[in-house]
């Protein structure tokens, strides 16, 4: 058994309401920059849809994520090593900016400075590419949103796979969801797998999976390689950039930006303890709908004394035990079993997770009373069809998705019971197996999600960096030093594009540019 | 006088100074400037024209290479033991053409959709057109010396080039008379690929470097993935 600790994280889809805060709040931090206009390292799409890229989830059109050879061995889906490098010239697999969009800006300035004239004056979009007029923006990182386009188009989303999607293109059954998306930080990440320059790595204190951009040559494999299409190549770099789950901030104890600015308070953080010597076992299981056991069974006990006495031996600090032992995602993957991982079948293992949505009773209305299954509703009769969830969430597996979302809804019938009627129905409670302490700790956390439940994350302890009592001195070289920078940002030099081609002194991260004459970049 | 001076400049001397640069600069940017160390790959933005364009273009123009390495400084009491000089020259003159063929059809691929994909020209960097403009030139000369050599099928033009290249990489004086009677083509050929190892350091050819690095680090990592502690 080795023991790592990752901060995981939950995002509980039956509360977002699609506001892109997350989206925006990311955007404004990490891509506002030139050849990154395309790219949302968060980004929220309606469902059913397509999403962003194009199809991204349909592994037949991207090869991505993970393949299970017969003999029971995982090689990436767009190939061994040998045929990877195969395709370093011209990857066939490889996304075309079109697949994301084509970045556009518009021509405000034409509004305030426009002649008079009896039409309206008119701001054009502009190509972020060629700077050239488009004739008009046709794919965006949620195109579809509020089931925006046909369902012709739409019904394309590949969750509909074995289900007669038909039904659900008639107005009166039509159904939708959002789902915002960022990287997963897997534990099996088949970007770094694909990365020949060995540029991508996943941190061993955190879990956070990282993109070195100074050892990342660009050969674009690690964009094929992740099922989630949540690497972007960055045009004008020429660099991939990715989704890095804020690690600046993660370190100082704080969320992510996403998670931080959401409006409905829908994202958890917390520590989750695994056993990194079953990643491998766990990912290469046969059956695609095993998948999402195999993960839960690969996390560990925070309260276990085993677990705690090998965590410290593998130097999982102390206040990450205690992390693990009050985090809200192990609570809700593990011991509520409501949360799920995106798209187990990929074998990516991924450590974003979602709470499914509810829905309301279909023809409820109509009928005047609802099917029970017991005191619960039949979770069947939801809007949004469970094996649409399942698809989403457990490979096509239905129990599990059932079983939670028969917990959400016991939850929410006895606390309604509780606070409009006054009465405890302890009932609802024994039929989905739960308690009432349990509940209330669900209702807590997951109903009212107050800051302090949501996000429970230790601080990075840079003290326990390296090997040896002299390796300490490691986090007092960091003090001082440049801190996040793109590029050469911290190195010497006086002229903008340096001898090789390269912008120094330039803050990427304000849009301003450098001011002439003084030193360093940063102002 | 002058003449002879400015032979004995670019095929005694300049060499020497486009080697330096190329190795004192590649590995100046490589410390300096990792950052900007990077193939530069412009497919996101146009897939059209990379499938066989680059394929074509890089697959021929790494034969190539090899068949310059080899054919330049194989030293001529190696070959003779399995094949004559005419034989080798044969054999140079078909395997140059057939690669410098698939090159070609890549490179004119490539540059014209550098050259006119509005996209592609929009975010071209002047060294990204120069350098593909250098090879193109370089490839066609390459070509062109085929049936310069055809009118010595002895294989004494290919000795002669051969003697200048060794004599140039073992450091000896007088590589630079071998070649004085050489076609004029050959010698635009030799000074363009000296030149381009001149530039070398100071384009996006630096990537060559890690694509002989990375796919063997990639072939001999264990397993798959990378797990990086923390310091």
């Amino acid at each position: 058994m080795k023991i790592r600790a990752q901060i995981g994280k939950v995002l509980n889809l039956d509360k977002c309401i699609g506001c892109h805060t997350c989206s925006v709040t990311c955007k404004n931090v990490w891509t506002s920059r030139q050849g990154v206009e395309y790219a949302w390292f968060n980004n929220v799409e309606s469902k059913p849809g397509v999403g962003y890229p194009r199809k991204w989830e349909d592994q037949k059109v991207w090869n991505g994520g993970w393949e299970r050879k017969s003999n029971g061995s995982l090689t990436p889906k767009m190939g061994g090593k040998f045929r990877l490098l195969a395709k370093i010239f011209a990857n066939p697999d490889l996304p075309e900016i079109d697949d994301y969009y084509e970045p556009f800006t518009f021509e405000y300035e034409r509004l305030q400075k426009a002649p008079s004239s009896t039409a309206m004056p008119t701001a054009r979009a502009h190509s972020a590419i060629t700077g050239k007029k488009m004739e008009k923006p046709e794919w965006g990182p949620n195109w579809e949103e509020i089931l925006g386009g046909e369902f012709s188009e739409r019904s394309e989303d590949y969750n509909f796979e074995t289900i007669q999607k038909e039904l659900y293109g008639e107005f009166e059954n039509t159904f939708m969801m959002y789902l915002p998306r960022l990287c997963e930080h897997c534990l099996n990440p088949t970007c770094v797998a694909s990365c020949p320059s060995g540029a991508i790595y996943k941190r061993e204190e955190d879990g956070i999976v990282l993109i070195d951009q100074d050892k990342c040559r660009g050969w674009r494999m690690c964009v094929s390689g992740c099922p989630y299409k949540k690497i972007y190549y960055n045009w004008q770099s020429g660099k991939s950039e990715k989704c890095t789950f804020c690690y600046p901030r993660i370190e100082a104890g704080d969320p992510t930006v996403c998670s931080e600015t959401c409006v409905g308070r829908i994202r958890y953080l917390g520590v989750m303890l695994y056993d990194a010597d079953k990643i491998k076992e766990a990912a290469s299981i046969e059956d695609p709908e095993d998948l999402y056991q195999a993960q839960l069974d690969i996390f560990l006990d925070p309260h276990d004394p085993e677990v705690i006495e090998q965590a410290r031996k593998d130097g999982v600090p102390e206040s990450w035990i205690e992390g693990a032992q009050n985090s809200p995602v192990y609570k809700m993957a593990m011991d509520w079993k409501v949360a799920f991982p995106l798209h187990p079948e990929y074998r990516t293992l991924p450590m974003v997770w979602y709470i499914p949505p509810l829905s309301p009773i279909q023809n409820a209305a109509e009928k005047g009373q609802i099917d029970m299954a017991g005191v619960i509703p039949d979770v069947h009769k939801l809007r949004i069809p469970v094996k649409y969830l399942a698809n989403l969430l457990t490979a096509g597996k239905e129990e599990p998705v059932v079983h939670a979302l028969e917990r959400m809804i016991a939850m929410r019938e006895f606390k309604r019971g509780q606070n409009v009627d006054g009465e405890s129905n302890k009932e609802l409670l024994s039929q989905v197996g739960l308690d009432e302490n349990t509940v209330n700790d669900m209702y807590r956390i997951m109903a009212l999600a107050s800051y302090e439940d949501r996000f429970n994350i230790p601080t990075n302890h840079k003290e326990y960096a390296g090997e040896t009592p002299f390796d300490n001195e490691i986090p007092f070289d960091t003090r001082s030093a440049c801190g996040f920078s793109f590029g050469n940002g911290c190195s010497g030099g006086t002229s903008k594009p340096n001898l090789f081609g390269a912008k120094t002194h330039q803050n990427t991260m304000s849009g301003r540019l450098h001011e002439p004459g003084s030193k360093g970049g940063r102002s | 006088m002058a003449l002879d001076y400015i032979h004995e400049f670019l095929f005694g001397y300049y060499p020497y100074i486009c080697l330096a640069v190329f190795i004192i600069g590649s590995a100046l940017r490589y410390d300096r400037d990792q950052y900007s160390w990077k193939a530069d790959s412009s497919q996101l933005l146009r897939k059209k024209g990379m499938g066989l364009g680059s394929n074509l273009f890089h697959i021929g123009i790494i034969l190539l290479f090899f068949g310059h390495l080899v054919g330049l400084l194989m030293p001529h009491a190696v070959y003779h033991h399995f094949m004559t000089a005419e034989a080798k020259q044969l054999i140079a003159m078909v395997a140059g053409g057939i690669f410098g063929t698939i090159c070609f059809i890549g490179m004119t691929i490539l540059l014209k959709r550098r050259l006119f994909d509005e996209r592609i020209r929009a975010t071209s960097k002047p060294s990204d057109i120069m350098i593909l403009v250098l090879l193109y030139i370089q490839l066609i000369l390459g070509l062109i010396t085929i049936p310069f050599s055809a009118q010595h099928p002895d294989g004494s033009s290919m000795i002669a080039l051969a003697n200048w290249a060794q004599y140039i990489v073992t450091f000896r004086s007088g590589a630079a008379d071998f070649i004085v009677n050489e076609a004029l083509v050959f010698k635009l050929h030799l000074v363009l690929g000296t030149t381009i190892f001149l530039i070398f350091p100071f384009t996006r050819l630096v990537h060559i470097f890690s694509g002989v690095s990375a796919p063997l680090k990639y072939l001999f990592r264990s397993g798959y993935q990378i797990v990086r502690k923390r310091g």
